[in-house]
């Protein structure tokens, strides 16, 4: 992937945000942007910013639920936590890219023949 | 998914923005603390930690704004925000937002209000239900009197039986005079008016009874107990609404009788059958008495379902000429015809015409305020163009200042249609309340939902229709053109000036067609008014007459003796006469014919109109004795037959001879002719005359009722209360029945027309000052724009008078090619107006000639205005302000 960096489906930043949350507990917005860019090792494109949009897509979903508290430096932040039905569209949502990735995958796979290589 | 969740979440976020923004602001800084502090850790230093954060976090700016789309309304958030700026901006420009709703609400208010009237006589239902199978049945090529749109009880008998296309019919008694009846109870006798309804009237129509009942079969055979119906206004006038009334006795011209049912409010028979009329009860017609009296039965009928209209006509075509007259004389030839109209198109057919007239006499204000208010934008524009130029360098797209200048146009149209609608409001109360014109269904003109839908659909079309000039200009030219015009450069843009004069000649064009159809219209109702009516209505008045003659003609010719030899003896009363009849009122024709040397056959007599009157009636109306003598008092004690025609008939029966002296049969009976009168126009003032005779009140020519009529000097006001009081000591049971100026039958008939002509002349009115107002406005705003120009020409010697003299051919130059255009254009069109036009020729030349005359003085004047105040620049002033 180079120098590029892959920009971002339009909604799959929600998935990673709540596969995050329902990995690491309730976290608030810097941290969970910063653990994203972590995982996917700095290759999303992201604007830190961006999270904020998502967040209060998914709380006004009612996939996830926000209240202010203390981190672990003692700041005011405000703190996300996936919610019972957050956890549902998490699965749905992980189902729905592991068969899209495998599709993909067997697409891209194809050779002349139409077969596998 | 969770979408009401979602639009709930967002719709509530809408409203809570500050708040919710408050959050956000806290969250991202302390967003960006976190991300500074990780990055000392990191061993930066404090100011390269914060900037690495903040490029990080990409823009702060960006992320609020996604915020807020992600979580509110976006497009509503724009609207509020053009909203907030159009109000600032209208706010404080107020005098232009002050003439822009004004002239707005003018135009949408004549629009709702006419659009109302349109909407209950043409295009809503009638108030009965399917009344779409309703049909009204009159004799084929009716002449103007009702006896030719009746039908006799056996005819209308056997056509019931007969046919097979109608669920019913029924019909009412057409002759009804107001005041037939006189209501006795506590105090003193009212005049009522009743009319009589056939078996199964209100059932054909589809009218439930709010209370009680309707009539039932066995209250409409002979010597039935008498019953009536009471109309809703009268109970509540009359009875206080009381709910009781069913089952009570009321005393009718001492009669007693029973009420047994109140109809609903929303049955008005005058406003539908007989327009302008009131109607207070209902009593049942029956057969058995009215067998011999000739045409009397208006017929309704309700198509059965599935029963075409022209498949009923079929039927009526093989029915109608096979009926009878009368059962009694089947040797009378009936010649019947039956021509089916559906009751609405029967109503409304003979307005459609004048309503289209008048729907585009506003459709066409509306324009003139449309281009007008586009030019007052587009000037508003050109000021404006410095602040557009500067918010399209700061970013704002096209489409963006597009959607600003409609949205002031939407809040100025919503605006104006707000006022409109109050506006049309207070006329349509005031119409509605008009029971002096004889419009029908006029009583039911309301604001319902299809004319608040109309309201809100001109509003957005008229906000569109002025809002697109200038959004077309602005987006035609580019951003250095906007500001370049804008400058306070010599002269106006020449694109600017030429689409601006385009629009001002547009509304010159279509205020001279206004002009031209209102004039007219106009010349068309001074012919009327001016018409020859063989009667002289100015100073006579009437009054219905009660009195009680035991049905002994001895007596009454007593009795009308008395009353007509008091009523003269009144102070201030010239003659006096009395009427059973009186012209432009009651409708009622008999048959005469010249009595000659064979037996006359039935279609040897012609149809007359009846008045069966005293000595001195002809003189008390004002009507001109041609040739014999007036009936005297003589006539009638000795029950002499004698006749007076007029002159239709005397051409009719005996061209080129004297008729008096001879012998005619009339109404049954020969009777001597004795006198020839002028025609008198007995139905409406645009009614050719037809045939009329006045009989005396002999035996066979029994009166219906009787009217004073007096002629004075004194105003009639003046003299209702001695001929009050004269006609209480002859007869102290005489209703308090209203003193009525003969003038106000002539009005009443003559004012559909006037009511149209009102309002196509308060529409070119409008017109013509919107015009005015547009034309004074294109020359003013160029004089300003050229101040510095002709400070240039008069310190070069220019003189003040040439400088006026400059601005009013300008002006006159707009002028004239828009009263050209008019002028081509109304010659067209006022040829579709002609079958409204009375004694006036579609291209008459003085309502044309006058047009370009008024047109002229008015542009003079719009113009001149400016010229002087350009003819005032001092030259010094001007281009030192530059």
């Amino acid at each position: 992937m180079g120098e590029s960096k892959l920009d971002l489906l339009q909604g799959t930043l929600d998935v990673m945000v709540l596969q995050t949350l329902e990995v690491l507990g309730p976290l608030h917005g810097y941290g969970i942007a910063r653990r994203i860019e972590q995982v996917s090792g700095n290759e999303v494109l992201l604007n830190q910013g961006t999270i904020y949009a998502s967040l209060v897509r998914l709380q006004q979903r009612g996939w996830i639920a926000a209240q202010w508290g203390i981190s672990e430096n003692n700041r005011k932040a405000k703190f996300y936590s996936i919610t019972k039905s957050g956890r549902k569209r998490l699965a749905h949502d992980t189902a729905y890219w592991r068969r899209l990735a495998a599709v993909m995958g067997r697409v891209l796979a194809m050779d002349d023949e139409g077969g596998k290589n | 998914m969770s979408l009401p969740r979602e639009a709930f979440h967002r719709i509530r976020s809408f409203f809570r923005n500050d708040p919710l923004d408050r959050e956000l602001n806290n969250e991202l800084a302390s967003h960006l603390e976190m991300a500074t502090e990780e990055n000392i850790r990191r061993g930066m230093s404090p100011d390269d930690a914060r900037r690495e954060a903040l490029v990080r976090f990409g823009g702060i700016q960006q992320s609020r704004e996604q915020h807020r789309d992600a979580r509110g309304l976006p497009l509503l958030d724009v609207l509020m925000q053009d909203l907030r700026f159009t109000f600032r901006t209208l706010k404080r420009e107020w005098g232009f937002t002050l003439v822009a709703v004004l002239i707005l609400a003018l135009g949408i208010g004549a629009n709702i209000a006419v659009f109302s009237v349109v909407n209950t006589i043409l295009l809503r239902p009638l108030p009965f239900r399917d009344s779409e199978r309703l049909v009204r049945i009159v004799e084929k090529n009716p002449s103007t009197g009702e006896s030719t749109k009746t039908y006799t009880a056996d005819a209308t008998q056997d056509f019931q039986q007969l046919n097979t296309s109608f669920r019913s019919v029924s019909g009412y008694f057409a002759f009804t005079g107001p005041d037939n009846l006189k209501l006795i109870g506590n105090g003193q006798p009212l005049p009522v008016t009743g009319i009589l309804v056939a078996e199964g009237f209100f059932q054909t129509l589809g009218v439930e009874a709010r209370l009680g009942r309707l009539f039932r079969s066995g209250e409409f055979v002979k010597h039935a107990p008498p019953v009536a119906l009471l109309s809703y206004p009268f109970w509540k006038r009359q009875f206080n609404g009381d709910s009781h009334i069913v089952g009570r006795t009321i005393d009718l011209s001492n009669t007693s009788v029973t009420v047994i049912g109140v109809l609903p409010d929303t049955f008005d028979f005058g406003s539908v059958f007989s327009p302008g009329a009131k109607v207070d009860l209902f009593v049942p017609y029956i057969m058995d008495d009215f067998r011999e009296d000739g045409n009397d039965l208006a017929l309704v009928g309700r198509l059965k379902p599935g029963v075409t209209l022209g498949a009923a006509q079929r039927e009526a075509d093989q029915i109608f000429p096979q009926l009878l007259f009368e059962h009694k004389h089947p040797e009378f030839k009936a010649g019947y015809t039956g021509h089916l109209t559906i009751l609405k198109d029967y109503v409304s057919g003979k307005l459609r015409r004048s309503l289209i007239v008048l729907w585009c006499a506003v459709g066409m204000i509306l324009l003139i305020v449309c281009v007008n208010l586009s030019n007052l934008l587009l000037s508003r524009l050109a000021a404006r163009s410095k602040e557009f130029g500067m918010r399209s360098a700061l970013g704002a797209g096209r489409g963006r200042l597009m959607r600003q200048l409609l949205t002031e146009s939407m809040v100025l149209a919503l605006a104006g249609s707000a006022f409109g609608l109050g506006l049309a409001y207070f006329t349509l109360s005031y119409l509605a309340h008009q029971g002096s014109i004889a419009l029908p269904l006029l009583s039911m003109v309301r604001i319902d939902g299809n004319v608040l839908a109309s309201t809100l659909l001109i509003a957005v079309v008229a906000a569109v229709l002025f809002g697109t000039a200038p959004g077309l200009r602005m987006s035609a030219g580019n951003l250095q053109d906007l500001l370049k015009d804008s400058g306070p450069g010599l002269s106006e843009g020449r694109k600017h000036g030429r689409l601006r004069s385009a629009l001002v000649i547009t509304e010159i064009s279509l205020a001279c067609i206004l002009v031209v159809g209102a004039g007219l219209l106009l010349r068309s109702f001074l012919r009327v008014v001016d018409v020859d009516l063989g009667f002289e209505p100015g100073r006579a008045a009437a009054i219905t007459v009660d009195y009680d003659d035991g049905r002994n003609v001895a007596r009454r010719a007593a009795i009308w003796q008395e009353i007509v030899n008091r009523a003269s003896m009144i102070p201030g009363v010239e003659t006096a006469g009395i009427s059973d009849n009186l012209p432009m009122s009651r409708n009622r024709s008999w048959g005469i014919t010249a009595k000659g040397q064979q037996k006359a056959k039935d279609s040897d007599f012609l149809p007359v109109f009846v008045y069966i009157v005293s000595p001195g009636y002809l003189k008390a109306m004002g009507m001109r004795l041609l040739e014999g003598r007036d009936i005297s008092w003589h006539d009638i004690v000795d029950n002499r037959n004698v006749v007076i025609i007029n002159e239709t008939v005397a051409r009719r029966l005996w061209p080129g001879q004297s008729p008096i002296g001879r012998t005619a049969l009339a109404g049954g009976t020969e009777a001597q002719v004795i006198g020839v009168v002028a025609d008198v126009r007995e139905t409406g003032a645009e009614d050719k005359p037809g045939a009329q005779m006045y009989l005396p009140p002999t035996k066979q020519f029994g009166p219906e009722g009787a009217n004073l009529v007096v002629r004075s000097k004194l105003p009639p006001a003046a003299l209702a209360k001695p001929v009050m009081k004269t006609l209480r000591e002859i007869n102290p049971a005489q209703p308090a029945t209203e003193f009525k100026p003969i003038q106000s039958l002539v009005d009443h008939a003559t004012s559909p027309r006037r009511f149209f002509v009102l309002l196509v002349g308060i529409f070119a009115g409008l017109g013509l000052l919107l015009a005015s107002l547009g034309i004074y406005g294109v020359i003013s705003y160029a004089v300003t724009r050229q101040r510095a120009e002709i400070g240039i020409r008069m310190a070069l010697g220019a003189t003040a008078s040439l400088v006026q003299f400059n601005v009013i051919r300008n002006t006159l130059r707009l002028a004239l090619a828009g009263i050209f255009i008019g002028f081509l254009a109304s010659l067209a069109i006022a040829h579709l107006i002609a079958s409204l036009l009375f004694g006036t020729s579609p291209t008459d030349p003085p309502t044309f000639g006058g047009m370009v005359i008024l047109l002229g003085l008015v542009a003079l004047l719009a113009g001149y205005l400016p010229a002087r105040k350009a003819s005032k620049i001092d030259p010094m002033i001007a281009l030192r302000s530059n």
